[in-house]
């Protein structure tokens, strides 16, 4: 039977491919957390970093990475969700509808560093926001965007044409439809776009430069006035993420313990991204059951 | 009597939400578009600086392979081909491995494998190219040395650090084109008796070829644009690459390299911009030809 | 789903709203200095101290290179910006506008990867090297071993330094190139037969650092000049800046800053220059 062995053939070849992607990522991640981890202490989470001796930790880099993921997602998913559902419900078949496609996905191929320049001239010079997480914000949602658009798109084309049925004869408006029937039913393939634009955020460091700036002034976690130009919350003060962290202390980084903080930096990088990516399958995988009635 | 006939007359409150409903997502889009448009103007503007402000050649940009922007030289050609050298070939090796990991997560996976294989792909997205790049100069270039000779540093290594990087973007979008695959296209031709394999290459292949080619695109897209990474172990020389192993520059290692240390509105600043608009234009041919492809292969 | 939308988009217009209101607050005590990557540890360093001090100012210390330091402060969007060359040596910069305030010295060295075997260049045969006359270690009494050239990104204040007191007029050889300090530690230090140049605070046991024409690279040879390539570190406004930060760059060159921070973070103080160099490179006692 010819089928038969080209299916066997097939699948070992599948198998095979996917033990070889297996093993690098393995190898990848474990050189990461082999080379990192051993860094890591209380106290390298705890302290501000430090410019010249050795010993600084990563306290405020930390903490930004988070505010900053926390603020991109504010700004870019709720765009997304709408042009989205634009995309899989309204959009019709013309060549309107095929430019704009063509345009979110060219906005995704857009280098870093020509992001940056952009947000850099446009809203930390032009609209004054200065150095900021929320010039940085924003330019994270030049990156965010196109991916979330996507994915939220295709997760909504793929709920079955049945259900929007459904919800048409049960009388339901079409928007009502969307929102009530098939968005709840879609959102596994939204987390999934939300987790990936989430490690886009905390991996980006090329935009960043020049928007939120690489630099991360004392902080006072005290003080909740966000006008504070010394608050944690203030979104107008200037911080360098952990990936920032990253690539300026190797590029022109003097302390003397530079292996040191770039490996155990970038272990804190995996397993928060780790914790996170858990945590929202979590939530996703109860928030969908809630709204699907599924159990 | 009037009553009733009022209310039935009147938009009810469901098509007030509905209208609103759509004006949002309207909005949204239109959002989106002012971003693009502005974005594209934005570099538009600067990239064609160049030509108009300093009176540069278009073709000279193209074709010559000169660069030196502080001499007047502005010969772009080498970057253009060693982008697209390391983006076609990081592409060529990525491609295969994301369709198969896909695959498996899909129409092979044991339930747990498929999550288990997600996380860890989502996992490497939030690596920073900063630490590929440091693993890129640690790992592949000496290896690349090793076996090919020379320094190790260009368009292969470029490749292979890429590779990496591109692999979760294709592989995760694929695993949403094949799962968009009816079930009962799968259904239907195992009916048929046909095997996994047959079903798989005939038919949901075939169902998800435009979204794997969008998923391609989307990674040749971020592999195009990657810049910190590809800076480390390119070798940044901007000459015409003799082989795989031979240190070169991509347009983007080029452009970040050099905007820092040039001033607003100078040549060598303009033709940096100049960098970016052909990137911008490139990705955009990328992504009209893959149209053209979706479009042939699409079954009827 | 239509509430948590509309709740985001609230959100995003406040947002919107506190940037608007945020600025006007803060702009009296602001103070944004951008530039060059090389001085940003040390300007960072002291305005944390300054700001210390001064609890009413606040200082933003950014980098993004010198080029975009001496734009934005000609433009007028910063109050200072830090470069690592003068500002008449860069193209498209009116120095007449701004004023120079040098902070302080830089020692440049180059540096070999240390299985080639040398210790010790004369200043023509490292300007046969940069140029590509020299292509192999063994002419220069190495291995035998091809010479890797990865110079600094054109433009880039280390590498202008470099060119100007080694190359003089000659043109580099077309080379791999890197653009920061810590990255051609890392290359050199792992690719054989590499040569390239650092600062002196980024020399480690990894690398070899060359002497010149049997002159050590260290920081009494650069305060009398006998060691050749070494530049200033500027920072630079615009005529009259304002008492804030004339203040403030009074510190940073005041000889507390310059005996303690400036040392600890490998640069050489500005008071203990015996000689002086102009743009031109010409040295003067």
């Amino acid at each position: 039977m010819n089928a038969k062995r080209s299916d066997h053939l097939a699948t070992g070849l599948i198998y095979t491919f996917v033990a070889i992607v297996v093993l690098i990522l393995f190898g990848l991640i474990g050189y990461i957390l082999v080379s990192g981890v051993p860094h890591l202490s209380w106290h390298f989470l705890t302290t501000p970093s430090k410019a010249f001796a050795a010993g600084g930790g990563i306290r405020d880099q930390l903490f930004n990475s988070l505010y900053l993921l926390i603020l991109t997602l504010i700004i870019s998913f709720p765009i997304a969700l709408g042009a989205g559902i634009y995309l899989a419900e309204y959009a019709p078949d013309n060549w309107v509808t095929s430019v704009m496609r063509t345009a979110i996905e060219v906005l995704s191929s857009l280098p870093s560093v020509v992001v940056g320049l952009f947000g850099y001239l446009l809203f930390v010079i032009q609209f004054q926001m200065g150095f900021s997480i929320l010039a940085g914000a924003i330019a994270l949602t030049f990156f965010n965007l196109p991916l979330l658009t996507r994915n939220i798109e295709t997760s909504l084309s793929a709920v079955p044409n049945l259900q929007r049925e459904a919800g048409i004869a049960l009388g339901l408006s079409s928007w009502k439809t969307t929102t009530g029937i098939i968005l709840p039913a879609a959102v596994p393939g939204i987390l999934t776009g939300v987790i990936l634009s989430a490690g886009r955020v905390f991996g980006e460091a090329a935009a960043l430069i020049y928007t939120a700036g690489q630099s991360a002034p004392v902080l006072n976690y005290g003080n909740w006035n966000a006008f504070d130009p010394n608050s944690f919350l203030n979104p107008l003060r200037p911080a360098e993420t952990l990936a920032v962290h990253i690539w300026k202390v190797n590029a022109e980084g003097i302390v003397p313990d530079i292996d040191a903080v770039s490996n155990g930096t970038a272990a804190v990088l995996i397993i928060v991204i780790l914790i996170f990516n858990i945590s929202a399958r979590m939530l996703g995988n109860r928030l969908y059951n809630k709204l699907t009635s599924s159990k | 009597m009037d009553e009733i006939k009022d209310r039935l007359l009147k938009p009810s409150k469901a098509t007030h939400e509905d209208q609103r409903g759509k004006f949002i997502s309207y909005l949204s889009i239109g959002l989106i578009a002012v971003l693009v448009i502005s974005i594209l103007v934005f570099i538009t503007i600067h990239g064609l600086a160049m030509f108009t402000q300093n009176g540069m050649k278009i073709s000279d940009f193209l074709f010559k392979t000169d660069w030196n922007p502080g001499k007047k030289l502005i010969g772009a050609l080498p970057m253009i081909v060693t982008s697209f050298g390391v983006t076609l070939l990081s592409a060529l090796i990525a491609t295969p491995f994301a369709i198969a990991v896909a695959l498996f997560m899909t129409e092979f996976a044991p339930k747990r494998g498929a999550k288990f294989l997600q996380v860890i792909i989502e996992l490497l997205v939030g690596i920073p190219s900063v630490i590929y790049g440091l693993i890129g100069l640690a790992i592949v270039v000496p290896a690349v040395r090793t076996i090919y000779g020379g320094t190790g540093f260009g368009i292969l290594a470029g490749a292979i650090v890429l590779f990496v990087m591109v692999l979760p973007t294709i592989t995760s979008l694929t695993v949403d084109s094949l799962k968009a695959v009816p079930r009962h296209y799968r259904q239907a031709s195992l009916a048929l008796g046909a095997t996994r394999w047959q079903t798989i290459y005939k038919v949901i292949l075939r169902a998800a070829t435009p979204g794997i080619l969008t998923a391609v695109v989307f990674g040749m897209a971020r592999a195009f644009g990657e810049a910190l990474a590809v800076q480390m172990v390119i070798g940044n020389a901007a000459m015409l690459p003799q082989n795989l192993t031979s240190p070169s520059a991509t347009l983007t290692s080029q452009l970040t390299m050099g905007i820092g240390n040039t001033i607003m509105g100078t040549l060598p600043n303009n033709a940096l911009w100049s960098l970016a608009l052909l990137l911008l234009i490139m990705s955009l041919v990328f992504n009209l030809v893959v149209k053209l492809i979706a479009r042939k292969g699409r079954i009827k | 789903m239509k509430r948590s939308i509309t709740i985001a988009l609230s959100l995003l217009t406040l947002l919107i709203i506190v940037t608007g209101c945020g600025n006007k607050q803060s702009q009296s005590k602001k103070m944004t200095i951008v530039g060059s990557t090389a001085l940003q540890p040390l300007v960072e360093q002291v305005a944390s101290e300054y700001s210390e001090k001064n609890q009413d100012i606040s200082i933003t210390v950014q980098g993004g290179g010198s080029g975009t330091g001496l734009s934005q402060v000609q433009t007028g969007a910063v109050l200072i910006g830090n470069s690592d060359v003068f500002a008449s040596q860069a193209d498209g910069i009116d120095a007449d506008k701004l004023v120079d305030h040098e902070v302080a010295v830089v020692g440049i060295v180059p540096v070999v990867n240390p299985k080639i075997g040398v210790k010790n260049l004369t200043m023509q045969q490292l300007q046969d090297i940069f140029t590509g006359k020299i292509t192999n270690w063994k002419s220069v009494g190495g291995k035998n071993e091809e010479i890797i050239v990865i110079n600094r990104a054109q433009g880039s204040g280390t590498r202008i330094t470099f060119e100007q007191s080694v190359l003089g007029k000659k043109t580099a050889v077309k080379s791999q190139e890197q653009d920061s300090n810590g990255t051609v530690q890392q290359i050199v230090g792992s690719t054989p037969g590499a040569i390239s140049y650092v600062s002196f605070s980024y020399v480690n046991n990894k690398i070899q650092p060359l002497s010149i024409d049997g002159v050590k690279p260290n920081v009494t040879n650069v305060t009398t000049n006998a060691w050749k390539i070494w530049s200033y570190e500027h920072m630079y406004t615009r005529k009259n800046p304002g008492t804030e930060v004339d203040k403030f760059l009074k510190y940073i060159q005041s000889h507390e800053v310059q005996s303690k921070l400036v040392k600890q973070l490998g640069y050489i103080s500005i008071h203990d220059m015996k000689v002086s160099k102009d743009a031109n490179n010409h040295v003067s006692k």
